[in-house]
């Protein structure tokens, strides 16, 4: 196997210009299992963890540009007040070790239906910023997601950033896992709360091939409070909205029966968590109004 | 940890001598000799082991649960670069088979293979990743077989045999009092209990090195090197001598080590290659490549007047032992005498049966068939309790065991039998404050760090239960352990080596030996030799013997060099030795107070003893299941207080109250530890730990989806330790680390049910079972005849 170490973002842009079967390493921590399990035996790896270009993020014209090296860790020191879903999503990935390894690149190169940072990101409308030697462009997430473990980046092109408004309003994630810390989705849900756009943005992991928003959801429960003008009221969400929307959420859902659960528990407990993140965040939009 | 405030019953062998207590002696929590460089991550486990011409061994493992190997070819194998060996079962020099209870395992499968993991060859080569890849040219034919997973299956007179034996590995009917006893009130329920994995971290490993005459040393992790060594030899076709085995850095090993794994395999591939050869099986490999906990179902009838006296248990228990045999028909025995609890029972009809099937194979584990049973009758305790319309404590208060109670297979329970008293502390232990109010910090509520929910739909409910558990070997075998000690004075102190074959496996028995040699000499500069098997067996480290096994061994050992040391001293002196003692380095009178030095007595002499220690004496079960099998019990019981998530069926354990008669506690410390461990062990398997098995292949063969209990899963431990000393043991003592993961299992599972009001008869629960969406409680029938 050959390793590159590349000194510069340019250099590792040449590097997988020459060799597009090599495999970004971006803190290793899903590759190096499928390479002890024996799942992955790579050609190549191209080492991205030493370059500074990616280590960083910066706000620009409300949004933010998350290099694709910035750890888990990083997101929960520095990004809390901006991305708050993505905070509260980062939090539960892994061990403080795990944390500090893990970035926000290789969740989305690893493309799994159950990395974290992903329907957090879907909520709130992110973009990736990839690129190649020849040229750079952006991908809206929801189109990134091809499949389980397979993205929209072509031969040659590697994660560079991932841009994401910055939160106008409350936003949550939440999972549920068969232990209380450290355990991969059995299913996750993201909610943002847009106040500006009038608009409630919504993800779901671990229950379809790819991470999903689930767009019918997300403009009935829009619609709801444009009707009743509970965006300016603040009033309560009625009852049976809120459950409705959980129905909702269930139903975008396709999930499979495997290890860590089963269809009916997972379309059950989207629609719990889908129910319960849509009061804390409406509680939260309350009480700051 | 609280120590019992109540008087203990002095210990039946008096302290050796009076006097000022030597440091770190027997009763103090001395610490580990492992303990700082374990910390530090400068421990040497057996994985870490290296040598410079050494090479590195792989497995071919079967794809199928069950299939006729049609041919082996290694043509291709051999020709990879970088290979030094390929080794089938024609290499297998000596018994083609290994087993710990009968040889019916082959070391190398050659024409069938009976489970998903078998062994079928072995490459040894330069390079770790060659071997591997050498392994993959490894080419088999197979005729794949209807593999058979489910043993009431295998128990159909009608289904294939597995072995030439049939697929029953044993059957063991207990019939006591009355055959047919009348009942006011009978509970029935069948329960089932998930296959759970020991989850070790440290992997199966080891360092085979041949010595140039045909013999090899190896260096391994295990938990008892001489039954290891044994069927080596027989394996290897050496005489027991050319086998030297070393006990390498274990780390965990909690049952899954008594089997052999990477042991014959690598001295194979050692004495053909002439070179060293280490084995260490990667962590999915593991799980394929070491016993489980067996998959249990077990139907019960209780039987209890309308006072709440029990009448009557009759009860059949089905355990599927995989494969091979390994440790099934020990399993059984516990499980079959033990599956009443600790409660007066005076009539019981039991059959009990543990079969081969193609699933993995299973063995020992902590617990060792006490755990599956337990679940089962404290259930049936619980459920008994509500037909009666009484406090579940109460109805076990009135029925519990004491001392002098006859067990179902006859035997009386000699030594303290506290069960009520354990019941009643953890009972009236103080519960912990409700969940608090305003804004939850979410790590104490269900879903932990996942942000499940905020306080919604959070019920608290609280469940007890009590167990109990044989300790040392059952059934009239020769149980016993080695011990040698030596004292000397070599710079002009006191020292004292002790040297045994006791396996280290994380349980402090290397603290417990220098504990008691510092105790019985009074000498403080204690030092333990390498365990291996050029000193007698110990004995396995199992069945929560080590401390009163090899411990008694070592102070016996102890005892006869004392005796000669004072004898020399009692000479010198012209007094009578037993005016003498031993105390922080003194000879001391007790007229005279200090009359020697010791190392001045000693001078150069070394004073030596070997010794071995034998506990009484069990005897077999008869054809109704009648014997004194067991040599002493152990009693344990706590209470769980949990906050469920009714409406997603997750669960926060929110605090364990236990009690516990450890008989003495020799380290107060290291008894913490034991009860603390347990407790998560046993929270894992009402909660979450279960190899994933379908049709004979494991789903789940990792740490990310095996899950174990991580700090926030487990509550704050409030452990009340009772040192009530069993007449029958050195010191007193009663082993310390089986109960504890006994009877927490069942307490945390009734607490699930008082909280959600389900039925909730298999574990681990599932989400989807706490939250009623499914209920995969077996259905309930009654025990079939036995056949």
């Amino acid at each position: 196997m050959d390793i590159y170490r590349p000194a510069s973002w340019s250099e590792a842009l040449e590097v997988k210009r020459g060799a597009p079967e090599s495999v970004p390493l971006a803190g290793g921590t899903d590759l190096m299992v499928d390479l002890n399990f024996g799942r992955a035996r790579p050609q190549a790896l191209l080492d991205l963890t030493r370059l500074a270009e990616l280590a960083g993020w910066d706000r620009d014209n409300g949004r933010v540009r998350i290099g694709a090296g910035v750890t888990f860790t990083t997101l929960i020191a520095e990004l809390a007040p901006e991305l708050p879903g993505l905070a509260i999503a980062s939090r539960t990935v892994g061990s403080p070790q795990i944390r500090n390894r893990a970035t926000l690149g290789g969740n989305l190169g690893t493309a799994s239906p159950a990395g974290d940072a992903l329907p957090p990101l879907l909520a709130a409308g992110a973009e990736v910023e990839v690129a190649s030697a020849a040229r750079s462009r952006r991908i809206p997430l929801e189109d990134f997601f091809i499949a389980p473990k397979v993205t929209a980046l072509e031969g040659g092109e590697l994660i560079a950033a991932i841009v994401v408004p910055v939160a106008d309003g409350p936003q949550q994630y939440s999972k549920i896992g068969t232990r209380n810390a450290m355990v991969i989705a059995t299913v996750s849900f993201a909610l943002a709360l847009h106040p500006g756009r009038r608009r409630v943005g919504t993800g779901i992991g671990s229950a379809a091939p790819r991470p999903l928003r689930a767009t019918e959801a997300e403009d009935f429960i829009g619609g709801v409070l444009a009707e009743h003008d509970l965006w300016s009221s603040g009033a309560p969400i009625p009852e049976p909205a809120s459950a409705r929307f959980g129905e909702l959420v269930a139903a975008a859902a396709q999930p499979i029966d495997d290890v860590r659960g089963t269809v009916a528990y997972r379309r059950h407990a989207l629609a719990v968590l889908a129910r319960r993140t849509l009061a804390w965040a409406w509680s939260d939009y309350r009480s700051a109004a | 940890m609280s120590r019992a405030s109540t008087a203990p019953v002095a210990p039946p062998v008096a302290p050796p001598k009076e006097g000022v207590p030597v440091q770190g002696g027997v009763g103090t929590s001395a610490l580990r000799p492992d303990g700082v460089p374990k910390v530090k991550g400068e421990f040497a486990y057996s994985s870490d082991m290296w040598d410079e011409h050494m090479l590195w061994g792989a497995t071919v493992r079967s794809p199928h649960p069950h299939a006729c190997i049609v041919s082996i070819d290694i043509t291709d194998a051999l020709k990879h670069p970088g290979v030094h060996a390929v080794l089938t079962h024609e290499d297998v020099a000596g018994r083609k088979t290994f087993g710990l209870e009968r040889p019916d395992q082959p070391v190398l499968a050659s024409e069938r293979v009976r489970y998903r993991g078998e062994p079928i060859a072995l490459v040894a080569a330069a390079h770790p990743e060659t071997a591997r890849r050498a392994a993959e040219a490894v080419h088999i034919d197979y005729e794949v077989l209807q593999p058979v997973t489910d043993p009431e299956v295998a128990l159909d007179a009608a289904t294939v045999a597995l072995h030439p034996s049939g697929n029953v590995v044993r059957h063991i009917h207990i019939a006591h009092g009355e055959p047919d006893p009348e009942a006011d009130v009978v509970a029935e329920a069948t329960y089932e209990v998930g296959m759970q994995d020991q989850a070790f971290l440290g992997p199966e490993s080891g360092l085979a090195v041949p010595d140039g005459s045909g013999g090899v040393d190896l260096y391994v992790s295990t938990q008892w090197l001489h039954v290891d060594r044994e069927q080596l030899a027989a394996s290897l076709a050496l005489a027991p001598e050319e086998v030297r085995i070393t006990l390498a850095g274990v780390g965990g090993a909690f049952g899954a080590r008594e089997d052999l794994s990477i042991q014959i395999h690598s001295c194979m591939l050692a004495l053909t290659t002439n070179r060293p050869v280490k084995m260490m099986y990667s962590r999915e490999e593991s799980f394929y490549g070491h016993v489980h906990r067996h998959p249990a179902r077990l139907n019960y009838i209780h039987g209890a007047t309308t006072s709440g006296e029990l009448v009557f248990v009759k009860a059949r228990l089905v355990f599927d032992g995989g494969a091979y045999a390994s440790s099934s028909t020990a399993v059984c025995a516990n499980a079959a005498t033990l599956c009443c609890g600790p409660y007066e029972v005076p009539n019981a009809l039991i059959d009990c049966y543990a079969v081969y099937t193609n699933n993995p194979p299973c063995g020992a584990m902590r617990g060792f068939g006490a755990v599956q049973a337990c679940f089962a009758y404290e259930s049936q305790m619980d459920l008994l309790a509500a037909k009666l319309a009484m406090d579940p404590v109460e109805l076990r208060l009135r029925n519990a065991a004491s001392t002098g109670t006859v067990t179902p297979t006859g035997q009386k329970i000699e030594g303290p039998a506290p069960v009520a008293e354990l019941l009643t502390r953890v009972r009236d232990a103080p519960l912990p404050p409700p969940g608090s109010p305003g804004t939850p910090d979410i790590r104490e509520l269900p879903g932990g760090v996942s942000n499940a929910t905020h306080g919604e739909a959070v019920r608290r409910g609280i469940g007890h239960a009590a167990g109990y558990k044989n300790i040392c070997y059952s059934e009239g075998f020769d149980d016993y352990a080695t011990a040698r000690v030596r004292l000397s004075a070599p710079a002009g102190e006191p020292v004292v080596e002790v040297h045994t074959a006791a396996a280290e496996v994380g349980q402090g028995v290397a603290t417990i030996q220098l504990q008691i040699a510092r105790t019985e000499l009074g000498v403080e500069a204690a030092v333990l030799r390498p365990a291996d098997t050029s000193i007698g067996s110990s004995g396995s480290s199992s069945a929560s013997r080590q401390t009163w096994m090899t411990g008694g061994a070592v102070k016996t050992a102890c005892e006869a060099v004392r005796e000669r040391v004072l004898s020399t001293a009692a000479e010198v002196l012209g007094a009578e030795p037993g005016e003498l003692y031993l105390s922080n380095g003194l000879v001391m009178s007790l007229e005279l107070g200090a009359v020697y030095s010791l190392a001045e007595l000693l001078g150069d002499t070394v004073v030596e003893a070997t010794r071995e220690y034998r506990h009484a004496p069990t005897s077999p079960l008869d054809a109704n299941g009648q014997g004194n099998a067991h040599a002493g019990f152990a009693f344990a019981a706590h209470r769980a207080v949990v906050d469920v998530d009714v409406e997603l069926g997750l669960v926060k354990v929110v605090d364990i109250a236990t009690a516990q008669d450890v008989g003495m506690a020799l380290n107060p410390q290291a008894v913490e530890g034991q009860i603390e461990g347990g407790i998560a062990q046993g929270i894992g398997l009402a909660l979450m730990e279960e190899v994933q098995v379908i049709d004979g292949v494991i789903r789940n063969p990792s740490f990310t989806d095996y899950l174990i209990p991580t700090s926030l899963d487990m509550p704050p431990v409030h452990a009340d330790v009772l040192e009530l000393g069993d007449p029958g043991s050195p010191y007193g003592v009663k082993g310390v680390g089986e109960p504890p993961v006994i009877s927490s299992t069942p307490a945390v599972v009734a607490a699930v049910r008082a909280a959600t009001g389900r039925a909730l008869r298999r574990i681990p629960m599932r989400p989807d079972d706490v939250a009623g969406l499914t209920d995969r409680s077996p259905a309930g029938e009654a025990p079939r005849e036995p056949r």
